[in-house]
């Protein structure tokens, strides 16, 4: 049985800047890495792998260099690295994205039964948390997102349990597998790679499928299959604070002051 | 008179069979010990043996080991001294005036002369002070008890030095019986031995003197060779392995470890004790249990689950369990990490190591307790994957971006934002001014970066800096363990620098200095590294800074970082330049120089939990805090933060600052 992590590789955001004059990303020497919500997604994966011996394997949609980010995947015990990378699949949007994704998780299937698909709950560059949902709608797996805990994989009965995190409560849900599992990073610690598992990366093959591979038609993939534009990227202005009242000497006050104007502003509910 | 002679042929066969037997057992247990010791992997080849076997010889001789550890504090030395000097007179002896006297049955051609009358005089002298020396130990050891022996009365030592008790005794009576026999020792006509001569008067009965003799000498000689016997059985052995240890002595700096080899999975890392190398085994097989090393480590000290000793003890006896179905090709019945109890190092102790360097300088014979640490780190960095949680964002931030908070590289050359500096381009600029994460990212000592460059224009100095494309040194990585990973840094930095054709840098950190240096040095690299405190002055000497007294520093206290004194033996240059700068001799601490207390931060604890025991800086600034200073002077960023740290902790940021050295120097430019 297979197990598969969606990793996307993402520029590091803490280092990209907004051109404020053209509104695009200042990508310019600012190094990639794994999407960090997907590193979750795939120790969630490896941790599988360990307690119930699936494959464990990993996908990513993106550019050649996307590889390097797989074959971290593969250091860290990914058993497959899968990426799918051809011109016609650039510029995507979460709806083609998932297209493709979707449709190389049948692929897979087609050799080997999947029991789960595990994705990061967003990326950090994109935000929309929609690939993930996409994918099990587009292959009708149950669909499991913001989940921080998974309970328990009962491969007799085909079933799978996990917490989710919502906000201020849990909730414990029992879904049929195949699922498509969005994690949140609260879910695990991501280990670190042993060398010789790092040396051992070096030399595993990462399968790259392009659309000769795919055969998907054009019109569904990448910019073509995306409807969605980018009309502009830009940093929101940052409004200057303002002081209320006398923090020093009448700290009550002042707090009093601070409640009530938040409240005003719809920021605290009470 | 020769009891061997007297006895016939009997007595050839009696002496030379028990020689023999004593020497068959010595060597057995050697020769054992040489396969254990053999089992370790190679180790990086050393040369120069001459000046080697000279220099440790003559360690033994002069007695180093002890002299390095005398102190009005501790003077247990002393004694050992006493000891030892007196012993090589005494194997001397046995060496000709037994083994060659009697042994071959010529004793009236060794004794009847001038040399060996005043060998023996010469004796008379030395046996007193070794029962001074010995009787000293004991007491010392079973009675005072000081801090350094605590838990070591035991029963073997007891008996070692009851049998080095043995030979003076033996020895004197021997002799007076000879007297009393009316043969005195030939050569020193009114001058015999006066010990020897006093005791012989006890020898009334003429009759008797010749079975005394007799007897003396058969139970002297006997235990000399039980003794020779134990040498390799107890730990009389530190005599022999010491000197070994000594003679084959790694020449790297301390705290380097091997470099190693990423083609050879077995070098990855220690967790089996024959993965060790050999020199690391005969380390363990060299410890005298002197606890020296004990008394200086600042964990041991405050109370965390590491004892240097401990640590060398386990090694051995893992080796001595494990070695035999080793050397059958069977697996280890004992693992060397983790388990509780003694030949297993506890995993706590592995990570609570600060490489600060004091077991290893202490050491009588040599050992480098830290090579031995660092390779059980990597073994579980590298092959486990297992260390504590926080130095996960310490890898991944050192790995992705280059320094230990993962800031964005962009933002390493804003330290400078408000200065003008030079990118370092060889031909126009001489040095290069390697800033360091620390001296680049971390607010407070972004201040010792400007200093340092404001100290450097007011000299005159070329320099520039490498700005955003400088990287981590990988000090950190390395000691604790992530070699991989530091011998990518490593590679990259030495590209950098050799591509941009850097011959000369400033470091504004000690461990920056020493990776440079000293672990840069096993990649075939040499250019010059310097220091700031020692560049500093060099240009006080050149007369190149002008200096105007003071400024308002009270009492000025200073403290020695690990790295900067014990690694790489700068003591003088920042004492002086305070000196100079200040116009007063800086205060010391009680421990200081290259008997400092580490301040908390090194090998890699800049960035680790400090949750057991006593926190180290705190243990230091309370150290401090009693000289009552008004400033303390560092020279070293990670020293910066622990104080700073300390002080707060304990409620002092009023009475003390701390100050780097290049800040007391900046301040008093004109
Ligand atoms: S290097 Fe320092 S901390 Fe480590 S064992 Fe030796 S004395 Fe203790
Ligand atoms: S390791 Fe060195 S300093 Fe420590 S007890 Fe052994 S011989 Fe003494």
């Amino acid at each position: 049985m297979l197990v598969i992590a969606c990793v996307k590789q993402v520029p590091d955001t803490t280092q990209v800047k907004i051109d404020p004059e053209t509104g695009t990303l200042i990508r310019e020497g600012v190094p990639f890495i794994a999407n960090p919500f997907d590193t979750h997604a795939l120790e969630e994966s490896l941790r599988l792998k360990d307690k119930y011996g699936f494959r464990a394997a990993v996908i990513s949609m993106g550019p050649p260099n996307t590889v390097v980010t797989l074959r971290k995947a593969l250091a860290l015990g990914a058993d497959q690295a899968v990426l799918l990378s051809d011109r016609v699949f650039s510029g995507a949007d979460t709806l083609a994205t998932s297209f493709v994704l979707a449709e190389a998780i049948k692929r897979l299937a087609q050799e080997e039964e999947v029991a789960m698909v595990i994705c990061g709950k967003q990326t950090i560059d994109g935000d929309t948390a929609q690939v993930g949902p996409g994918i099990a709608t587009r292959l009708k797996y149950s669909q499991l997102t913001l989940v921080d805990q998974i309970q328990n994989v009962d491969l007799t009965a085909k079933k799978v349990k996990v917490r989710r995190k919502l906000e201020g409560r849990h909730e414990i849900v029992e879904a049929p597998l195949p699922a498509m599992i969005a994690v949140v990073r609260e879910i695990n610690r991501p280990r670190y790679p042993t060398v010789p598992m790092r040396l051992k990366s070096e030399i595993t093959d990462v399968l790259i499928w392009d659309n000769k591979v795919m055969k998907l038609p054009e019109e569904l993939v990448g910019l073509k299959g995306s409807p969605t534009w980018v009309r502009k990227i830009f940093s929101p202005q940052r409004t200057k604070g303002q002081i209320l009242g006398d923090g020093v000497n009448k700290p009550k006050e002042a707090a009093h002051l601070l409640i009530d104007t938040l409240i005003q502003k719809d920021i605290l509910a009470l | 008179m020769n009891p061997v002679s007297d006895l016939g042929a009997l007595g050839f066969v009696l002496f030379w069979g028990l020689t023999a037997l004593a020497a068959g057992v010595f060597l057995f247990r050697g020769y054992q010990l040489f396969r254990l010791v053999s089992l370790g992997r190679r180790s990086e080849k050393f040369g120069q043996v001459i000046k080697r076997a000279l220099t440790a010889l003559g360690h033994v001789i002069i007695q180093k080991c002890q002299f390095k550890n005398i102190t009005r504090e501790d003077r247990g030395g002393v004694g050992h001294l006493f000891i030892v000097w007196g012993f090589l007179f005494f194997v001397t002896y046995y060496f000709f005036f037994i083994v060659i006297a009697s042994g071959f049955g010529i004793p009236d051609v060794m004794e009847h002369n001038k040399i060996y009358g005043y060998y023996t005089w010469v004796m008379d002298f030395v046996a007193p002070f070794i029962v001074i020396g010995t009787v000293w130990g004991i007491i010392r050891r079973y009675i005072v008890k000081p801090a350094r022996l605590k838990g070591q009365q035991t029963a073997e030592a007891l008996i070692i030095l009851i049998t080095v008790l043995i030979h003076p005794i033996t020895h004197v009576g021997k002799i007076a019986t000879q007297i009393a026999a009316g043969h005195p020792p030939a050569g020193l006509g009114i001058l015999t031995p006066p010990l020897s001569t006093a005791v012989s008067h006890l020898y009334t009965n003429a009759a008797t003197i010749a079975k005394w003799h007799s007897f003396w000498f058969w139970s002297h000689w006997v235990f000399v060779l039980i003794v020779l016997g134990m040498i390799a059985y107890t730990r009389y052995l530190h005599m022999i392995a010491g000197a070994l240890n000594d003679l084959l002595r790694r020449t790297p700096p301390k705290g380097t470890p091997e470099r190693i080899d990423l083609n050879d999975p077995s070098s990855f890392g220690v967790d089996r004790v024959d993965n060790f190398a050999w020199k690391q085994l005969l380390d363990s097989v060299a410890c005298v249990v002197c606890g020296y090393c004990q008394e200086i480590c600042p964990a041991t000290f405050t109370g965390k689950k590491l004892n240097p000793r401990l640590v060398i003890r386990d090694i051995k006896t893992n080796m001595l369990k494990n070695g035999p179905f080793i050397t059958k090709k069977q697996a280890p019945v004992l693992p060397l990490i983790g388990e509780n109890q003694e030949g297993s190092v506890p995993m706590e102790a592995i990570w609570a190591c600060t490489t600060c360097g004091g077991c290893m300088e202490v050491c009588p014979v040599y050992i480098e307790h830290v090579w031995e640490i660092i390779d059980m780190r990597r073994h579980l960095v590298q092959m486990q994957a297992k260390f504590p949680d926080e130095l996960l964002n310490l890898f991944e931030n050192t790995e992705q971006r280059s320094n230990p908070w993962g800031i964005a590289p962009a933002d390493r050359a804003k330290w400078a934002s408000g200065i003008e500096t030079k990118p370092f381009e060889a031909g126009k600029t001489e040095y290069l001014f390697y800033v360091g994460c620390a001296g680049a990212f971390d607010a407070r000592n972004r201040h010792i970066s400007l200093a340092i460059a404001r100290i450097l224009d007011a000299g005159g100095i070329s320099w520039g800096i490498l700005g955003k494309d400088e990287l981590c040194c990988g000090d950190s990585l390395r000691r604790l363990g992530n070699e991989y990973v530091f011998d990518r840094i490593a590679k990259d930095n030495i590209k950098m620098f050799q591509d941009r054709g850097v011959k000369k840098i400033i470091t504004e950190c000690p461990h920056c200095y020493h990776t440079l240096k000293n672990d840069y040095h096993q990649y075939g690299t040499d250019w010059e590294v310097i220091h700031h405190a020692e560049f500093i002055r060099g240009l006080i000497k050149e007369k190149r800074l002008k200096l105007n007294g003071n400024g308002d520093l009270g009492k000025v206290l200073f403290h020695d970082s690990c790295y900067l004194g014990r690694h790489n033996g700068i003591y003088d240059a920042p004492r002086e330049v305070l000196a100079r700068t200040t116009s007063h001799t800086p205060a010391e601490m009680k421990r200081r120089l290259n008997r400092s207390f580490c301040c908390g931060a090194g090998g890699g604890h800049m960035w680790m939990e400090e949750s057991i025991g006593k926190r180290i800086n705190h243990e230091r600034v309370e150290e401090a805090l009693k000289e009552d200073p008004r400033t303390i002077c560092v020279c070293c960023p990670y020293c910066m933060t622990m104080f700073e740290d300390g002080i707060k902790d304990l409620k002092a940021s009023e009475k003390v600052q701390v100050l780097d050295l290049a800040e007391i120097v900046a301040r008093a430019l004109q």
